[in-house]
């Protein structure tokens, strides 16, 4: 088909939008497009805007807030977690964690430290029950995600459409 | 409730039915550690922040509608009520660890009435379940103790990481928290010079090896308590497989070792165990060690059929009954090693005496 707004080039993009449960198509060649401004559309990669810059924009539909007991660095350089205030330093020093959120103010120097311990740092056993419907929409989530980012990829655009709206609703779901 | 049930007895109703391979293995134990959460580890916490533990989890335990049925009878006692030795009594019941009975601060202990649980409060972490089985069942235990895990959680929020698991106040207990462990008798194999070579072959699998008190205790009457080390990264029922598998080819190593013993040595193996019987059944003055270094050969005659007219149980009940807490809580006074020389030496021929008389 050739592109509706020029009638001369064939029409090699196609949209579906869908607003409040109305549905438009839009049919376009890449030159009338990107005069639309419509040029940030998947499957146009030559608008400066690359597939995955898209793909983490379309990924990260909350904007990450900051976790709860980082770790800042003190006045003596050593990392400390800002919950119960335990350094690091003092860790390496007792073996043992002040609290639950020393976990997340450590993760990237305990990683390797776990690895050596366990020879994994992935928990793959029993969940507590009161987790395990919270834990059952993340890993749905992911799973989402990962079929929109095919879908985005294989130019299905009204089925990605339909799974981002299934991805906020979950999310939406998660805050609650 | 007074102490005075969890004191007056050495062994535990638990240990008095027999296990599955309880020749050679005495009890399967596993214990869980979990943490509430948004409150500092044990380590860190103030002394109203551990009190708070202390509540709620007693708390949990008492007013809940449906109590866990193992935990019908369930006593609470708080560390701080009880003299030394009876904390001491209850370490060598291995019903607390040495950490809870000394250093905690705001300790407690819920007990089941058979002995066979007991959840340590504010120990090293804010939760510890632990039950003990007799044999090897870790299996079981582990199902035991992961039901009372499910029912303490409806009511305590636990500090849990979908990538880490249940968070613990010590990175080697992260993941599932879970330290399955048997308490395992190899006499065979240390009389034939074997244990030297299966231990090293333990640790490469990812199992530790220690004495029956836990790290850094000594090996007494050749009994050691295996327990898995990783706690990350594997399921629990992959953790006490893994466990079971090995303590099973111990188990069957161990049996080649009494077999080979009473196939070419059968009258020396039946007068050492015997001269050990004769030693317990006759001194006046024995060191605790010595003591359990007998208790082991004579254990081991019964369990070959080489010692006749004692029970089995009788040697794991002194094998508690000589140690220093129990002795002196027997006595009823603190005493010198030299008095609970003489005093183990007593309690040992009496305890044998009345064995005696009545098979």
């Amino acid at each position: 088909m050739l592109c509706p707004e020029c009638g001369k080039r064939p029409a090699t993009l196609h949209y579906t939008k869908i607003v409040n449960g109305i549905k438009t198509e839009l049919h376009l060649c890449e030159f009338c497009a990107q005069e639309k401004g419509l040029d940030y559309m998947p499957g146009f990669e030559s608008g400066g805007f690359s597939f995955h810059q898209l793909l983490s924009g379309l990924l990260n539909l909350d904007p990450p807030s900051g976790p709860k007991g980082r770790a800042v660095r003190d006045g003596q350089g050593s990392f400390r977690c800002t919950t119960c205030g335990l350094t690091y330093n003092q860790f390496s020093k007792v073996g043992r964690f002040g609290c639950a959120d020393c976990y997340k103010a450590f993760r990237d120097r305990l990683e390797p430290l776990l690895r050596r311990i366990h020879g994994h740092s992935t928990h793959r056993g029993k969940i507590p029950s009161r987790n395990l419907g919270e834990i059952k929409i993340r890993r749905q989530l992911e799973k989402l995600k990962h079929e929109l980012a095919l879908r985005i990829q294989a130019e299905e655009f009204e089925e990605a459409a339909r799974l981002r709206d299934r991805i906020r609703e979950l999310q939406q779901r998660l805050k609650q | 409730m007074s102490l005075e049930h969890f004191m007056r007895k050495a062994i535990s109703e638990w240990m008095r039915v027999k296990g599955p391979q309880s020749d050679i293995v005495f009890s399967s134990r596993v214990r869980i550690a979990r943490n509430l959460r948004g409150l500092p580890f044990p380590m860190l916490a103030t002394a109203s922040q551990a009190e708070e533990v202390a509540r709620r989890v007693e708390e949990a335990v008492r007013n809940a509608a449906n109590r866990h049925p193992l935990l019908q009878d369930a006593v609470f006692v708080k560390m701080n009520d009880l003299t030394d030795l009876e904390r001491r009594v209850l370490v060598e019941k291995h019903l607390i660890s040495p950490m809870l009975a000394e250093e905690s601060r705001h300790g407690a202990v819920i007990l089941s009435r058979d002995e066979s649980v007991s959840i340590m409060i504010n120990e090293e972490d804010h939760i510890r379940i632990q039950v003990l089985y007799p044999g090897l069942q870790p299996e079981k235990a582990w199902e035991a103790a992961s039901s009372i895990d499910d029912w303490l959680e409806q009511y305590l929020p636990f500090a849990f990481d979908e990538d880490t698991g249940y968070l613990t106040s010590c990175p080697t207990n992260v993941g599932t928290g879970i330290r399955s462990s048997v308490m395992v008798h190899l006499p065979a194999l240390a009389m034939t010079q074997q244990l030297g070579r299966l231990f090293p072959a333990i640790t490469q699998v990812g199992l530790a090896v220690r004495g029956i008190y836990g790290e850094g205790s000594e090996a007494l009457g050749q009994l050691y308590q295996v327990s898995n080390q990783v706690t990350l990264g594997q399921s629990e029922e992959e953790i006490i497989d893994n466990l079971q598998g090995v303590v099973r080819q111990m188990i069957e190593h161990e049996q080649a070792a009494r077999r080979k013993l009473l196939e070419l040595s059968r009258v020396q193996l039946d007068d050492r165990v015997h001269r050990s019987y004769g030693i317990l059944a006759h001194s006046r003055i024995i060191d605790s060690k010595e003591a359990m270094m007998r208790l082991s050969d004579v254990r081991l005659g019964i369990d070959l059929g080489l010692i006749r007219g004692v029970s089995a149980n009788v040697m794991n009940e002194l094998m508690v009954m000589t140690q220093p807490g129990f002795l002196q809580q027997y006595a009823g006074q603190r005493l010198s090693a030299e008095q609970r020389d003489v005093r183990r030496a007593k309690l040992i021929r009496e305890r044998l005496e009345l064995e005696r008389q009545s098979s």
